[in-house]
C-alpha cells in the first residue's frame, strides 16, 4: 500500500507508517535495522529495487533521502518535504519511505531521517554514488554504524579509493569491497591447498574497476610482497597470479561468470564466480555491522605505500605501474620482465579519465621533482 | 615433476609444520568456510533422501561458493546407469528441489566432477572400480584423497559395506588426507544393536572419522537454542526448576507412513523420533552451559543430561503409545495404519508415542518433560515449549484473570522457524481483564541467509571435519538406555491406543497430563 503525504513532517510520516501497517494488519515485524539510501531521482529505483530485494534477507526501514535543491533561486529559497510511503508487498519485506528534499532542506537531512529511525535498531547509509569526501563526518552519515560507498560509481575510481583511506573511519564499507568477496574466499582456499610463500602477484582487470585495485591492495597487504596491477578489457577481474617457488597459483576468468583455478602439480578445476548484483551485495554488507578492520588495513595501505614511493623518490616508470605498485623495490629477477610487459598495457589507457595510474602520477610526479631539486 | 617438488621439500627444512595461511584473518569474517579439496561417495543414490536433499544440498552448497573447486561427487547404486545419466538425474533432482536458483555455470562446475559407479553391496568389481574412480578423481579434479562416504543405504547393509570399503583399502586415508564415513538413523534399533553397529563402524573408521546425521541439529532453529540460552541474560535466570513448570517437546507429521511400511513397521514413532530428534532437543533445551563450543565440551554436556534422564515408574500411567485409524486429514481422506499396503493388520508399531520424562539434577528435579511425536496427526510442527509457573499471587479480581493461562516460551522448530512468547496483556477497555497474548520473532524474518537446509550444513560440516552438530556414539548409547526400557514395558502390555488420523492423538495421552493437572499445547 502506498500513501502519499505533500509538504510534511516527520512525525505526519511516522504516524503515515503506523497507519499504513495497521490497515494491512501486520504488526511491526522483526525489522533488524534502517536502511538510509542518499540518492537523487536518477539513481532511486534502481537502489530502491536492490534493497527492496536485500530486505527480503535483511527485513528493514528503507528510507530513500532524495535531494530537490533546486534549479532557480525561488525554488532554492522554498524548503519543503514530500513522502511518499509504502508498506506491504510494495517495500520487500519491511518498510520504504521516500523522502523529497526541497530547496533549503536538502542540507538539513539528518533533521527528517533522525525521527524516522527504528528505536535501537542499526542504521547504516549508502550512497549508492556521489558518496561524501569523508562519510562519517557527514550529517547522515554520523547517525549510521555502518556507511556503504561506491567508487564504481565515481569519475574517478581509484582517486576516490585514495580520499576513502584517508578518511575511513569505522564502519565505513565499500561495494567495490565486497564485489571481490569470492575471489578472496577462493584465493584464500588455494592457500589453503598449496602450502608455500607467495613472492608476487598480478592482478588484472578493467581499468576503471577500483575492485581491481582493492583486491591488489588486499593481497600486498597480507602477502607482504610486490603485487602489479595490469589492465585487461574486463568483463570487471580478469585473473589473479600468486608467484610461487614451484609454479603460479591462478585464477583467469575470462567471461564474468567461470573462472580457471590452476595450480601447480594439479588438474585445472573450474570455478563458478559471477559477478553479483547490487541486492546481493548490500546483503552481504549487511550481514554483518561491525567495523571491518580487513578493509581498512587495504585501503589504507594503498595510500601509505604511495606516500613512500614519494618519500624515498622513487622513479616515475615504478609508479606507472600502477596506484599500488611496489612498497620494496622488486629484488625479485623474476618480476623484471613480466613488469616490462605489463607497463605497455597499464599505461595504454593512460589518457582515459578514469585510469587507475592517474592517481598514481601527479604523487610520482612531485616525488621527481623533489628528487631533482634535492640532488 | 614430482621428483622435482619433493627435493624443493626436502631443501626446504623452513616450512613450517602448521601452514598460516597468510590470506586468513579471524577478522575477516566476509570470507566463508570453503571445505578443503575433497569428494562426497553415496552409497543408494538413487534413493529418496538422496534425490530430495543430498544433492540439492550439494548443488545449493556450491552456488553459494561453499565447496571447493573440483568437488567431485560419486554416486553408488544397482542402477545401469553411465555417468551422463547420473549426471541427468542429479540435474533434474536439483532443478526440482534446489532452494537457490539454478545456475548453467555452478552446475557446470559440478558435473565435471560427477562418476557414477555401478554394483551390489558384495560385489568386488564394483568396490574395485570405486578405488579407480577415486584415484582418477585424485588426478583429474584434485580431490587429493579426502571422500566421505555418504551410507544413504538402510542399516542391515551398513556392516557390508564398511567392510567391503576396508576391504579395498578404501577406508585408508593416504598421508596427509582424510576417509570418513557419515550414515543416517537409524542407529540401531536398541542398546545392544547400537553397540553392535557403533563396534563394526569403529572397526573400519576411526571415532572421530564418523558422522551421525540427525538433520534436526542442522537446523538454524536448533542451533539457536543454544544462542538464546547462553548468548542472553534474560533466559537464563528462570530456566529452572523455581520457574519453569513443564516442558513439552512435540514433533507432529500430517504425513503417514507413506512408501516406508517396510522400514517402518516394527520400529515405530518413538525409535524412528524419540530416540534421535527429540532426546536431543531434550539434552539442549536442558543442557548446562558448555566450557566452549568445542565438540568434546558440548558433547560432555549432552550426555551428562542424557544419563541424569530418569524414566517414570509407573509406565503404564506415564507412557502412551498410538496407532491412526482411518479418518480425515486436512480435507483428504486416508486410509489407516493398518490398513496401510505391505503392514501387517495385527501389527503393534506404535505411529504416536508420548513419554514423561525427569530429569535428575538441581536445575531441573521435579520439573517433567513431556515428549511427544505422531504421525497423521493434525499439523506439520516441531516446537519446544517452556511453559512456567503461574504468578505465586495474583492481585486481580478472580474473575479478571480467568482467561490467564500460564506464560510460556516456545521455541518454533519448524516450520515457521522463530520463537514466541506468550504472556497476559490487558484487554483494551474500561474494566480490568487479563488475557493471553503471543509476541513472535520469526527467524524466518531476521538475518536469514533464507535459511540454509539442515542438510547443506551438515554435508559442509562433514567435509570440514566439524563434529559439532552429529550426535556421537556415546549419545547414542544413552538414548537407547532411556528408551529401551520404555519398549520393552510397550511390548509385554496391551495395545496401540488407536486415534482418528487428523487429531492430535489419542484420549489415553491428554489424560496422561490430566492425571499431572497439565494438558497439551495445540502446537
Amino acid at each position: 500500500m502506498k500513501i502519499d503525504l505533500t509538504d510534511t513532517t516527520s512525525s505526519k510520516i511516522n504516524s503515515g507508517l503506523i497507519e499504513a501497517r495497521r490497515s494491512i494488519g501486520a504488526g511491526a515485524v522483526g525489522m533488524v535495522l534502517t536502511l538510509v539510501i542518499v540518492t537523487d531521482e536518477g539513481s532511486a529505483y534502481d537502489a530502491l529495487k536492490a534493497a527492496g530485494e536485500a530486505s527480503r534477507e535483511h527485513p528493514s526501514r528503507i528510507l530513500a533521502v532524495i535531494s530537490r535543491p533546486g534549479r532557480s533561486p525561488r525554488a532554492r529559497a522554498e524548503a519543503r518535504l514530500d513522502a511518499e510511503i509504502r508498506v506491504g508487498s510494495d517495500a520487500g519485506t519491511g518498510e520504504t519511505v521516500l523522502l523529497r528534499l526541497h530547496g533549503e532542506l536538502a542540507s538539513q537531512a539528518q533533521s527528517v531521517v533522525l525521527p524516522l529511525l527504528l528505536p535501537d535498531a542499526p542504521v547504516v547509509v549508502w550512497w549508492p554514488e556521489n558518496a561524501p569526501e569523508n562519510p562519517s563526518r557527514d550529517p547522515l552519515g554520523a547517525l549510521a554504524q555502518r556507511r556503504i560507498t561506491d567508487a564504481v560509481t565515481a569519475e574517478s575510481p581509484v582517486e576516490q579509493l585514495s580520499t576513502r583511506a584517508l578518511t575511513y573511519s569505522p564502519g565505513d564499507t565499500h561495494l567495490a569491497w565486497t564485489r571481490i568477496t569470492p575471489w578472496r574466499s577462493m584465493l584464500a582456499a588455494a592457500l589453503d591447498q598449496r602450502h608455500a610463500k607467495v613472492e608476487s602477484a598480478v592482478v588484472e582487470g578493467e581499468s576503471y574497476n577500483p575492485s581491481a585495485e582493492l583486491l591488489a591492495l588486499w593481497l600486498a597487504s597480507r602477502l607482504n610482497v610486490k603485487v602489479e596491477r595490469v589492465v585487461s578489457d574486463g568483463p570487471g577481474l580478469t585473473g589473479v597470479r600468486l608467484r610461487t617457488a614451484g609454479g603460479d597459483v591462478t585464477l583467469d576468468r575470462n567471461d564474468g561468470l567461470l573462472a580457471k583455478l590452476s595450480m601447480p602439480e594439479q588438474p585445472d578445476r573450474m570455478v563458478a564466480l559471477k559477478r553479483r548484483d547490487t541486492a546481493e551485495l548490500i546483503a552481504e554488507e549487511l550481514r554483518r555491522l561491525d567495523p571491518d578492520d580487513i578493509y581498512a588495513a587495504s585501503v589504507r595501505y594503498g595510500v601509505e605505500k604511495l606516500q613512500r614511493v614519494g618519500r624515498s623518490g622513487g622513479e616515475v616508470v615504478e609508479a606507472q605501474d600502477g596506484a599500488e605498485s611496489a612498497q620494496l623495490p622488486p629484488a625479485h629477477p623474476v618480476a623484471s620482465p613480466t613488469r616490462t610487459k605489463a607497463t605497455p598495457r597499464a599505461a595504454a589507457p593512460k589518457p582515459e579519465p578514469a585510469s587507475e595510474s592517474r592517481a598514481a602520477e601527479p604523487k610520482a610526479a612531485k616525488a621527481g621533482e623533489r628528487k631533482q631539486s634535492g640532488s | 615433476m614430482s621428483d622435482d617438488n619433493s627435493t624443493v621439500l626436502e631443501d626446504d627444512p623452513g616450512e613450517p609444520l602448521s601452514w598460516l595461511n597468510p590470506l586468513r584473518d579471524p577478522a575477516d569474517r566476509r570470507l566463508p568456510r570453503i571445505a578443503g579439496p575433497s569428494g562426497l561417495v553415496i552409497f543408494g543414490v538413487t534413493g529418496d533422501l538422496s534425490r530430495k536433499k543430498l544433492m540439492p544440498a550439494v548443488y545449493d552448497l556450491a552456488n553459494r561458493g561453499l565447496l571447493p573447486p573440483g568437488f567431485s561427487l560419486i554416486g553408488f547404486a544397482r542402477r545401469d546407469w553411465e555417468d551422463e545419466d547420473f549426471a541427468q538425474v542429479v540435474h533434474d533432482s536439483v532443478k526440482e528441489h534446489a532452494r537457490t536458483p539454478f545456475r548453467e555455470e555452478v552446475w557446470a562446475q559440478l558435473a565435471k566432477g560427477m562418476r557414477f559407479v555401478q554394483g551390489e553391496f558384495v560385489d568386488n568389481d564394483a568396490f574395485e572400480k570405486l578405488r579407480e574412480t577415486i584415484e582418477e578423481l585424485d588426478k583429474e579434479q584434485g580431490t587429493g584423497g579426502n571422500f566421505a562416504f555418504y551410507l544413504s543405504v538402510p542399516p542391515k547393509f551398513f556392516p557390508q559395506v564398511v567392510q567391503q570399503l576396508k576391504a579395498h583399502g578404501l577406508a585408508d586415508p593416504p598421508k596427509g588426507s582424510w576417509r570418513r564415513a557419515v550414515i543416517e538413523k537409524p542407529f540401531g534399533h536398541d542398546l545392544a544393536s547400537a553397540k553392535e553397529l557403533n563396534t563394526v563402524v569403529h572397526s573400519v573408521f576411526p571415532r572421530d572419522e564418523v558422522f551421525r546425521i540427525d538433520h534436526y541439529l542442522g537446523k538454524e532453529t536448533v542451533q539457536n537454542i543454544l544462542a538464546l540460552r547462553f548468548a542472553n541474560s534474560m533466559f537464563e535466570p528462570i530456566w529452572n526448576r523455581s520457574y519453569v513448570d513443564h516442558v513439552q517437546i512435540t514433533m507432529a507429521e500430517d504425513i503417514g507412513i507413506g512408501g516406508r511400511a517396510g522400514y517402518y513397521d516394527g520400529i515405530g514413532s518413538a525409535r524412528d523420533v524419540i530416540q534421535n530428534h527429540l532426546l536431543q532437543l531434550m539434552a539442549l533445551t536442558a543442557i548446562e552451559e558448555p566450557a566452549s563450543f568445542h565438540p568434546k565440551a558440548l558433547v560432555a554436556e549432552k550426555l551428562k543430561v542424557l544419563s541424569a534422564v530418569k524414566i517414570p515408574r509407573d509406565l503404564g500411567r506415564h507412557t502412551v503409545r498410538g496407532q491412526y485409524t482411518h479418518g480425515w486429514q486436512g480435507g483428504e481422506e486416508v486410509p489407516g495404519y493398518l490398513e496401510e499396503e505391505g503392514i501387517d493388520p495385527d501389527s503393534t508399531t506404535d505411529t504416536y508415542a508420548a513419554v514423561k520424562l525427569e530429569i535428575n539434577n538441581r536445575r531441573w528435579a521435579g520439573v517433567p518433560f513431556y515428549l511427544r511425536t505422531g504421525k497423521r496427526l493434525g499439523r506439520r510442527v516441531t516446537e519446544i515449549a517452556v511453559v512456567f509457573q503461574r504468578a505465586p499471587y495474583l492481585p486481580f479480581d478472580s474473575s479478571a484473570t480467568e482467561e490467564l493461562g500460564q506464560n510460556a516460551l516456545v521455541i518454533r522448530v519448524q516450520p515457521d522457524e522463530g520463537v514466541t512468547m506468550r504472556f497476559g496483556s490487558k484487554v483494551p477497555g474500561t474494566s480490568m481483564e487479563v488475557r493471553d497474548v503471543s509476541m513472535d520473532f520469526a527467524y524466518g524474518e531476521s538475518f536469514t541467509e533464507s535459511s540454509p537446509e539442515a542438510y547443506e550444513r551438515l554435508i559442509l560440516d562433514v567435509l570440514l571435519g566439524d563434529a559439532n552438530l552429529f550426535p556421537r556414539h556415546q549419545e547414542v548409547e544413552e538414548s537407547w538406555k532411556i528408551l529401551d526400557p520404555i519398549e520393552a514395558y510397550w511390548n509385554k502390555h496391551g495395545k496401540p491406543a488407536p486415534y482418528e488420523s487428523g487429531t492430535w492423538g489419542p484420549a489415553e495421552a491428554d489424560e496422561m497430563l490430566a492425571r499431572d493437572g497439565r494438558s497439551w499445547r495445540r502446537p
